[in-house]
């Protein structure tokens, strides 16, 4: 055996004079270009909304009612809790069913044939556009009830928030162990006892993480409650009746020509971005797993 | 009533025992509602298509197809046609594709392959993320004030000089397509980018290695090992990106000018099927609604197409991804 000669050791350093090192180095840069640009229009938003909509923050904002034309002032708390009672209806609708559902999908018949329709149309649905919630809900409920209002608007939007809660619940509760259920059902529980005990509590952070997000989603979303809680002026009296929401204020105003109004979408915007960033960060928290 | 099979079945000295005829009961109660309560999603979808297909009976039977292949929208004489509508949406989705598409797969590179120390690539992804919770109207309001006066005076050039290209065809007055598009873009942006990235993370890093082992570049180890490797996941985020963007509405109906007209030009307004709906739906009367559940209904097909497509391609890949490492 010889010894390994060390002339014929191939360079590994590449220099950009190099053809193939020279482009490799070409396209890092365009993507870092590429990837700040990316992150302009965040920045952008954000900024807008803390220089246009932070200027008109104060506490009228939260207690006046929407002005009308050539008004001065105002403010759009009856938008915020007409925004707050229709993402609650919607929670209390999507959460129950969307938790049952997921359970059926996780632990009683993952396989089953029911469980794999239910699960692919949940996932068709996370895709399924805003707009035609509401249209759905203008044909099936506003026109049957004979009147836009908060119920109908909460339902346009549970429909919208459901596969998100049963999708990321189901992954939650397929995340606890097999063994803690197993040593449940060896002690004697029935399924429902397993679930309830065992699975559900062990899987709630994971749960909650989905829920916040499907709340997350629907807070902002407008094409839904176009028509079927349309608008109103008032502070929220029944449930029956057409009711403001933070988002289609802001879409009303933005068509405006008075720059009162402008300025009072900016400062909703701000308001709205908030509330959804808010159940945002929460979700993420939540989410975190516990090492 | 139903009878409890384990009654009969307690030995006395036992730790355990078995459930009672109440705990028996109430787990075939919440089992029943478990059932119940998927079969509800199923019925949901089912109950969507016929509730808004019923709506649009009369508005089929009057129009027939050729709904989809006219273009007038007049209420009085009862003529409706969404032609320049199909067009809108196609061709305004297409576009913000094809450049969210090369934004969302670079950021996704950019995010999967160790550009970035994973703290600061976990803070970038926090910042596109972040844009998929700005609500639609929030954009759209964006877009009047920013957008559009920052694209003037590029698009005023454009369309001075080379004007004769279709593509630049008219002057941007206000609301047009250019502005609809860029914002749109910026919409479906973090749905590409995340379903990139997680086709991306997907490929085994034993083939990112063998690449470098074979003395590789980067990029050529990116372009010619990874993204090949991942395009079926990559395809289905463009797909489901796509999906995405046909049935956006707010952002759109306040930035695309509502114009019913077909334009190859970029500056000029146009309308999408669901900017339609957004628009004339509040103040509509009985026979526009009804043409107006129609035009819903052809949005809620393509949208159903593409969304089970894309989806269906998300399904096969990440199965036979996982399947074989």
């Amino acid at each position: 055996m010889q010894a390994p000669t060390t002339t014929g050791a191939p360079n590994l350093n590449k220099t950009l004079g190099e053809r193939r090192a020279l482009r490799s180095a070409i396209l890092s840069v365009g993507t870092w270009v590429v990837a700040l640009i990316a992150s302009i229009p965040l920045f952008s938003v954000l900024y807008m909304l803390l220089v246009k909509g932070g200027a008109r923050l104060s506490t009228a904002l939260f207690t006046d009612l929407p002005p009308a034309g050539f008004e001065l002032g105002g403010g759009f708390g009856n938008a915020i809790v007409g925004t707050l009672v229709m993402v609650g209806i919607a929670a209390l609708i999507s959460i129950p069913i969307g938790i049952l559902a997921a359970t059926f999908l996780a632990e009683l018949g993952p396989t089953s044939k029911l469980a794999s329709i239910t699960r692919f149309l949940a996932k068709v649905l996370t895709g399924f556009p805003s707009i035609l919630a509401g249209v759905f809900v203008y044909a099936a409920v506003v026109l049957t009830m004979g009147g836009y209002s908060a119920i109908a608007g909460g339902i346009a939007l549970s429909v919208l928030m459901l596969p998100t809660v049963i999708l990321t619940a189901e992954e939650a509760m397929k995340m606890v162990p097999r063994k803690m259920k197993d040593a449940a059902l060896g002690m004697g529980c029935t399924r429902a006892q397993t679930i309830w005990k065992v699975t559900l509590p062990t899987a709630l952070p994971g749960i909650l993480t989905g829920v916040i997000l499907g709340i997350a989603r629907v807070a902002g979303e407008s094409a839904p409650l176009l028509f079927t809680a349309l608008f109103s002026n008032y502070w929220l009296s029944s449930l029956r009746e057409p009711t403001a929401s933070l988002s289609i204020l802001i879409y009303n105003f933005s068509s405006m020509p008075f720059d009162n109004q402008i300025e009072l979408a900016w400062a909703a915007s701000l308001v709205l971005v908030l509330i959804v960033l808010v159940f945002n960060v929460l979700s993420r928290l939540l989410g975190k797993p516990k090492a | 009533m139903a009878s409890n099979p384990f009654a009969s079945a307690a030995p006395a000295d036992a730790i355990t025992r078995p459930p009672s005829s109440g705990e028996y009961l109430s787990d075939r109660v919440f089992r029943s509602l478990t059932l119940v309560a998927a079969a509800i999603i199923i019925a949901l979808v089912v109950y969507i298509l016929w509730e808004i297909g019923g709506q649009a009976m009369p508005a089929i039977r009057d129009h027939h197809l050729s709904f989809l292949t006219t273009s007038a929208w007049d209420v009085q004489s009862e003529r409706f046609g969404i032609l320049p509508q199909i067009w809108g949406t196609l061709y305004s989705s297409l576009l913000a594709l094809v450049s969210a598409g090369f934004f969302g797969l670079t950021v996704a590179i950019f995010l999967t392959q160790d550009f970035l120390p994973p703290k600061l690539a976990m803070v970038f992804r926090t910042i596109i993320e972040m844009l998929a919770a700005i609500p639609s109207v929030v954009f759209g309001l964006w877009g009047i004030f920013v957008v559009i006066p920052a694209i003037r005076p590029l698009a005023d050039w454009l369309h001075e000089y080379l004007g004769w290209i279709p593509l630049f065809g008219t002057s941007l007055s206000g609301p047009g397509l250019a502005p609809a598009t860029i914002v749109l873009a910026i919409m479906i942006l973090p749905t590409v980018a995340a379903i990139s990235q997680d086709a991306l993370n997907l490929v085994p890093y034993r083939t990112k290695e063998a690449a470098y082992g074979m003395g590789a570049t980067r990029w050529e180890a990116i372009l010619k090992v990874m993204v090949p490797t991942a395009a079926g996941g990559i395809l289905s985020a463009m797909v489901l990106g796509f999906g995405r963007a046909l049935g956006e509405t707010m952002a759109l109906a306040m930035l695309i000018g509502n114009s019913n007209q077909i334009s190859l030009s970029l500056f000029s307004p146009a309308s999408t099927l669901a900017a339609l709906l957004a628009s004339s739906f509040p103040e509509a009367g009985r026979i526009e609604v009804q043409a107006l559940m129609y035009a819903a209904l052809v949005l809620l097909f393509i949208t159903l197409v593409v969304n089970v497509i894309g989806t269906f391609i998300l399904n096969l890949t990440q199965r036979r991804i996982s399947g074989k490492s």
